[in-house]
């Protein structure tokens, strides 16, 4: 239901008010970074469909993943070679794991 | 008033111009042509300050409509059959963004088979796409309803498009003395246009034809729906303003000789008048028929119609329509509006007139003969029935 007020047509006075729209909320997956398993390798910034892998190199290569527009694919979880590398060796070294979103 | 002897297709035109609608966007198709052809020639001419603008499809002319009116000006089309349905996608568009878009539509078939004559299939087609509809008998009818669309469509309760049935041929190129209002008189009933909520304004810019998720779709549908519901109330008073300024009076639903009527046929468009020189000889046998049209269709004058019919033995609907596998949509609408009333004539569906077959009195005659072993017995016989048919032509073709 609509937690917010809604105009007539749709109308909105604020132009270029789609910035201000966080797609994020559409995901029922959540991704979870785990910062000390990552090495930097970025294979998750290349797969990721909706630029939500954000690549950071502050001295040493890593990201982040902004909320805001991740609609929870899993792509970067399946396509990281940390994940392959720990379900091959049956260890839980994964650096990204998908969680259900709590809505 | 200037007695003017005009095609129906003419009277919506110069409606148009009356109304000092200033974009209008049409891609010609028989039976309405003569719209398009003439709102060039009055602006060519210098008589209609409007935007003209000859564009390559129907769905581009409700686009352009819907450019326009998103823009704050008050616009109109016109169009038919496979126009209408073209423009399909586009009314649901005009109707979700709330945009007084008027439209007069010359009624007319739907291929296949190709066929440029009149019925009902264009429009009942578009009975789900939000806008309102009205329908004409006569051409007085066409430019009458069309300035009230505007009035109507443009009221801030309503906010919602309308669209005007005018039959193929017997009101689209026939010749009728119509009365034509005087631009004043139109001026002073449709002020300018001002849009309530949407303009262009490059100060202040704005968003329109926005997303909406799941969390807000459906409270957009229920306020299309309540403003729907709210225009029947607007559609009273714009009626009677009309009748005010300009002598002549409507309602949502016209009743002939219901009032002791055993039979009621219930229709739309051009065949109430044919339809009235069948009832005046019905009566003269005796028999007490009556009639009734509906003017408006959407909103549906559910309770102006049940008091019309109520203490009839049958209703008999009479339409130009056909929803296959089912019915006729009017009789699916009528009997499903009164489903829950507690006393409620027998309802009959008679199909008539597809194609731009000839309606004529004797027709109705007909229909009542087939009402008649029904309405005696108290059952029945059968729910639907085609008028004028030839249904062994039909069996021999499909192997029956």
């Amino acid at each position: 239901m609509a937690k917010k007020k809604i105009s007539v047509g749709g109308v909105n006075p604020v132009a270029g008010s789609s910035k201000n729209y966080k797609t994020g909320t559409w995901r029922s997956m959540r991704p979870v970074l785990h910062p000390e398993h990552c090495i930097g390798c970025w294979t998750c910034y290349r797969y990721c469909p909706d630029s939500s892998i954000i690549r950071i190199t502050d001295g040493k290569k890593r990201i982040e993943i902004n909320l805001d527009y991740c609609k929870g694919c899993g792509i970067c979880a399946y396509e990281c070679p940390q994940n392959k590398k720990a379900d091959k060796e049956k260890t839980d070294k994964k650096a990204i794991t998908m969680v259900t979103e709590e809505k | 008033m200037v007695k003017e002897v005009i095609k129906g297709n003419f009277a919506t035109a110069v409606a148009a111009k009356l109304a000092r609608a200033e974009v209008i966007p049409a891609y010609p198709i028989t039976p309405s042509t003569l719209f398009p052809e003439q709102i060039s020639e009055f602006v060519n001419n210098g008589e209609m300050k409007c935007e003209y603008i000859p564009v390559e499809s129907e769905h581009s002319a409700m686009s352009a409509c819907i450019g326009a009116a998103a823009c704050g000006v008050r616009t109109c089309t016109a169009t038919s059959s496979q126009g209408l349905a073209l423009m399909h996608e586009m009314l649901f568009i005009a109707s979700g963004m709330r945009l007084p878009i008027v439209m007069p539509v010359a009624n007319r078939a739907l291929s296949a088979p190709i066929n440029i004559w009149g019925d009902h299939s264009d429009t009942m087609a578009e009975r789900d796409v939000g806008w309102l509809h009205f329908y004409a008998q006569t051409n007085q009818e066409c430019i009458d309803l069309t300035l009230v669309a505007f009035k109507v469509s443009e009221n801030k309760k309503v906010l919602l498009p309308s669209m005007i049935g005018l039959d193929a041929f017997v009101l689209t190129h026939t010749m009728e003395p119509v009365d034509v209002p005087e631009q004043d008189k139109v001026d002073a009933f449709l002020p300018k246009y001002e849009s309530p909520y949407c303009w262009l304004d490059p100060a202040r810019p704005m968003t329109i034809g926005s997303f909406a998720t799941p969390e807000y779709y459906m409270e957009f549908k229920l306020a299309e729906e309540m403003a729907m519901e709210r225009s029947s109330a607007v559609i009273d008073e714009v009626f009677e303003d009309f009748e005010k300024r300009f002598g002549r009076k409507y309602q949502k639903v016209v009743g002939y000789k219901t009032e002791d009527a055993d039979v009621i046929m219930v229709m739309i468009g051009s065949m109430f008048g044919t339809a009235k020189a069948a009832v005046d000889n019905l009566r003269k046998k005796g028999i007490k028929a009556g009639l009734v049209k509906m003017t408006v269709y959407r909103p549906f004058p559910t309770k102006e119609l049940y008091a019309l019919v109520k203490s009839a033995k049958v209703v008999a609907i009479v339409e130009r329509a056909y929803s296959y596998g089912h019915g006729g949509p009017l009789f699916a609408d009528v009997s499903g509006a009164f489903y829950n009333m507690e006393k409620k004539p027998m309802m009959l569906n008679y199909i008539i007139g597809l194609g731009g077959r000839d309606i004529v009195p004797k027709d109705f005659e007909t229909i009542y003969d087939k009402v008649k072993p029904s309405m005696e017995t108290g059952k029945a016989r059968m729910r639907v029935e085609w008028i004028n048919v030839n249904e062994e032509a039909v069996k021999e073709a499909e192997g029956l």
